[in-house]
């Protein structure tokens, strides 16, 4: 069989191609979603765990957010997604909401601690003259200090992201089609494993760096205060 | 001056675990008096210049404000913040606004000023220190003794009814430090309450009303300037005078 013919054979045949753009959907379906509950839960768990060590205060919150961050990060991303979807989640059917809550739960305590150092990272200086303007200690965060966090750990934070969508590809785990399960399907039904597999990878390298390239454009555009 | 007592301070001390930093320190400061806090480092000069807008929390003692206990929990200290401006030695602008944003944030946030009257009024307050063509620049872009004139009036901007200052020279070059000067020259001229804690023995004569040796956190000595510098009491502000003029 000619290159071309294996071409056909496994995109064009039976419309294969469109099995790939299916789990290529559900990849960046369940990535976009899994980044947005991860920054919201990896800021709340940072604000939380650096308010307490700033000042002493919600020591019961900083106790739960510090068993989340060591429960996560202690045991594997695909244990927890089966976990998700068999016990916890066992009598709920989509498949593709248990993979974003499972991913952005897992995120959101790489994030947090990412934000963390971020937070912990801006100079004290800059808490003092926000609170002796009379800002209030949540408005300080907000106003002053985080945004700044924010600029520092925009590098480490799209690394996470990245880190997160070639991290969905575990999802066949729990029988959704996403991209990696696709081009799977395909080689098992051809016998063909380097044409569909490879199709894949390089699907996925295209996202990462365009994704790479977006965030260095962003970085720059923050950094122009710097200058 | 009037009698009008802005800060009541009563046996104020302050200690960092085992060191004693502020011991039992009492004192006044009123309308539109300029203090100026001299003494070695690690005497606790700044320690007690923190603790009038509360910073640094004390150990012990009281301080009012107006009549008002703000050591006491109840008390939001955020309100009265807003009243005490305050300098700080490494000027502490926000790096990532720009300078008319540092100067209007706290207005519009805090005491819900429209917008526009906030921009009008720094300007009008960058044209006075002549840096009103820096206003949309970042602080990265300005030298030490415009940052630290930014920061006076970025706190003047809250309508302070007393200013802090910390230091207000010390981080910079010595030819900048004139121009940081003649900004709170001309605000004691305009009759702000200043309480300035800084090794400008010169600006202090000048300008100061009362001048007070801090030294082992306590007060060794408060007087005019003029009988300060001229016939110190205290053995150790002689010393240390000896050693600074």
């Amino acid at each position: 069989m000619t290159f071309k013919e294996k071409l056909i054979q496994n995109f064009i045949e039976e419309e294969r191609y469109k099995l790939i753009f299916k789990g290529l959907e559900n990849t960046l379906i369940i990535t976009l979603f899994a980044v947005l509950l991860g920054i919201l839960l990896g800021f709340l768990v940072a604000t939380i765990r650096s308010t307490y060590s700033k000042t002493g205060k919600l020591f019961i919150l900083d106790r739960i957010c510090w068993i989340y961050i060591t429960v996560i990060r202690g045991t594997p991303m695909i244990v927890q997604l089966l976990i998700m979807y068999y016990v916890i989640f066992a009598s709920y059917n989509s498949k593709i909401v248990v993979a974003i809550l499972a991913f952005g739960i897992n995120s959101g305590a790489y994030v947090s601690e990412i934000v963390r150092s971020g937070i912990m990272a801006v100079d004290a200086g800059q808490f003092e003259a926000g609170r002796s303007l009379g800002f209030s200690y949540a408005q300080t965060m907000i106003y002053i200090i985080l945004p700044q966090a924010f600029k520092n750990i925009l590098p480490a934070l799209a690394n996470e992201f990245i880190v997160l969508l070639k991290e969905t590809s575990v999802a066949g785990y729990i029988g959704l089609t996403d991209l990696t399960h696709a081009g799977d399907i395909i080689r098992s039904r051809t016998y063909e494993a380097l044409i569909p597999l490879l199709a894949v990878a390089v699907i996925y390298l295209i996202m990462v760096a365009g994704l790479s390239y977006l965030v260095g454009l962003w970085e720059r555009r923050l950094r122009a205060s710097e200058r | 001056m009037s009698d009008k007592i802005l800060f009541e301070i009563k046996n104020l001390s302050k200690s960092f675990d085992k060191l004693d930093v502020l011991n039992n320190i009492s004192t006044e400061i009123r309308e539109g008096e300029v203090v100026v806090i001299v003494g070695p480092s690690g005497s606790g000069k700044s320690t007690f210049l923190r603790s009038l807008n509360l910073l640094e929390t004390p150990t012990s003692g009281t301080i009012e404000f107006e009549g008002t206990p703000i050591t006491d929990k109840k008390v939001n200290i955020d309100e009265y913040r807003q009243k005490i401006g305050m300098v700080f030695q490494h000027f502490n602008l926000f790096p990532h606004m720009t300078i008319l944003k540092n100067m209007t944030i706290g207005p519009v946030k805090l005491l819900k000023m429209d917008e526009e009257d906030a921009k009008k009024e720094a300007m009008a307050l960058l044209e006075r220190i002549g840096l009103e063509d820096k206003a949309n620049a970042y602080p990265s872009q300005l030298s030490g003794g415009q940052k630290q004139r930014v920061a006076i009036v970025r706190a003047l901007c809250m309508h302070p009814e007393v200013m802090l200052f910390d230091e207000p020279t010390s981080a910079l070059d010595p030819e900048m430090v004139g121009e940081v000067l003649e900004v709170m020259r001309e605000l004691a001229k305009d009759g702000m309450t200043m309480v300035i804690v800084t090794h400008e023995m010169g600006f202090a004569k000048e300008v100061a009303t009362r001048v007070l040796f801090v030294d082992e956190g306590q007060i060794k000595e408060e007087n005019t300037p003029d009988l300060f510098f001229g016939k110190p009491q205290n053995e150790r502000l002689k010393e240390f005078l000896s050693k600074v003029l």
